[in-house]
């Protein structure tokens, strides 16, 4: 495993570069956020358009998607190394969390 | 590494929040414990997506007639905002820069109280404008708890912000408090996440119809 700590013999050299490789992710995350806030737009207008139903909800579930996975992978730093057990965690969440919305709309209530 | 030991932004660790042995259990036990708010939260929307519009009498008010989007759509934008604020603190905290942090938190925080007030304010309309309350349907109790949940993880993670922020004041960063802070803001992230569909799913589908 690599270490975490400053491994240059010029401590000067690694500070500076990980002070822009700081604000480079910096600039990643803005962008995502800008990303998201298009995909909010979408959404909303969508639904402000009055589209038909059967073509709303796909896409509105998609968008949602899209904007979690941006959340999770960018500002939450699941893109980063070291994450393996953070994504088994979560999609194992998402798995049972999938089963248990579709049990409930078709067996439970139907 | 000692947790209390000294640094300077130059000696500081490039993942603080994972230096130690305590901050790396914390990430772990704290993503196990998302998995495990996925799965609760999954509960609540299947309950109300089965539950939605279930009114015992056609003079109960329905989603279509309660919800309007400009104040879903402010709420969304200030949680939304919240996110990045709370991304900028972090920056701040790899960077070492303790004081920018706490700015960049309180902000966070002023965001989050903002949020909270409209949800308040929706609450009381519906239940003053509609007399939608806990107990007059079964769509009444799913739609309060599951927003409700949502509202009061919001309060946990102010009080946790607010709590870590006073009780640091003074403190500086080290690597005892650098995992805290992490782990608060992928908490608020994991808010957001949770909000991103209860607008979709609860709002912007219960408008479509």
């Amino acid at each position: 495993m690599a270490t975490q700590q400053s491994t240059s013999a010029n401590p000067k050299v690694n500070y500076e570069y990980r002070r822009k490789k700081a604000a480079e992710e910096m600039r990643k995350h803005v962008t995502s956020f800008a990303l998201m806030i298009f995909v909010t737009l979408i959404a909303f207008i969508m639904v402000l358009a009055g589209f038909d139903k059967t073509f709303v909800y796909p896409v509105l579930l998609a968008l949602a998607a899209l904007q979690v996975v941006l959340q999770l992978y960018y500002f939450m730093h699941m893109s980063h190394k070291g994450h393996g057990a953070a994504a088994l965690f979560l999609y194992s969440g998402a798995l049972v969390a999938f089963i248990t919305i579709l049990t409930f709309l078709t067996i439970v209530w139907w | 590494m000692d947790a209390e030991q000294k640094f300077t932004s130059r000696t500081w660790p490039e993942s603080p929040e994972k230096t130690t042995l305590e901050g790396k259990n914390k990430f772990l036990g704290f993503w196990l414990f998302l998995g495990g708010e996925t799965v609760l939260f999954a509960s609540l929307f299947a309950t109300y997506l089965a539950l939605k519009d279930k009114v015992p009498s056609d003079d109960h008010a329905l989603a279509i007639d309660m919800f309007e989007l400009p104040l879903v759509f402010i709420m969304t934008m200030l949680l939304l905002t919240s996110s990045l604020t709370s991304v900028y603190a972090m920056y701040h905290m790899k960077n070492y820069n303790f004081q920018k942090m706490k700015t960049w938190l309180i902000i966070t925080v002023g965001l989050g109280l903002a949020f909270l007030g409209f949800e308040i304010y929706e609450f009381y309309h519906y239940v003053h404008a509609f007399e939608h309350t806990f107990t007059s349907s079964a769509f009444g109790s799913a739609f309060y708890t599951l927003v409700g949940f949502h509202g009061a993880h919001v309060v946990v993670g102010l009080g946790w912000f607010l709590l870590l922020l006073i009780r640091n004041t003074n403190r500086g960063l080290n690597l005892y408090n650098a995992p805290k802070f992490f782990v608060a803001s992928l908490y608020w992230h994991f808010i957001d996440v949770v909000w991103v569909f209860i607008f979709t799913v609860v709002y912007l589908m219960g408008m479509v119809g």
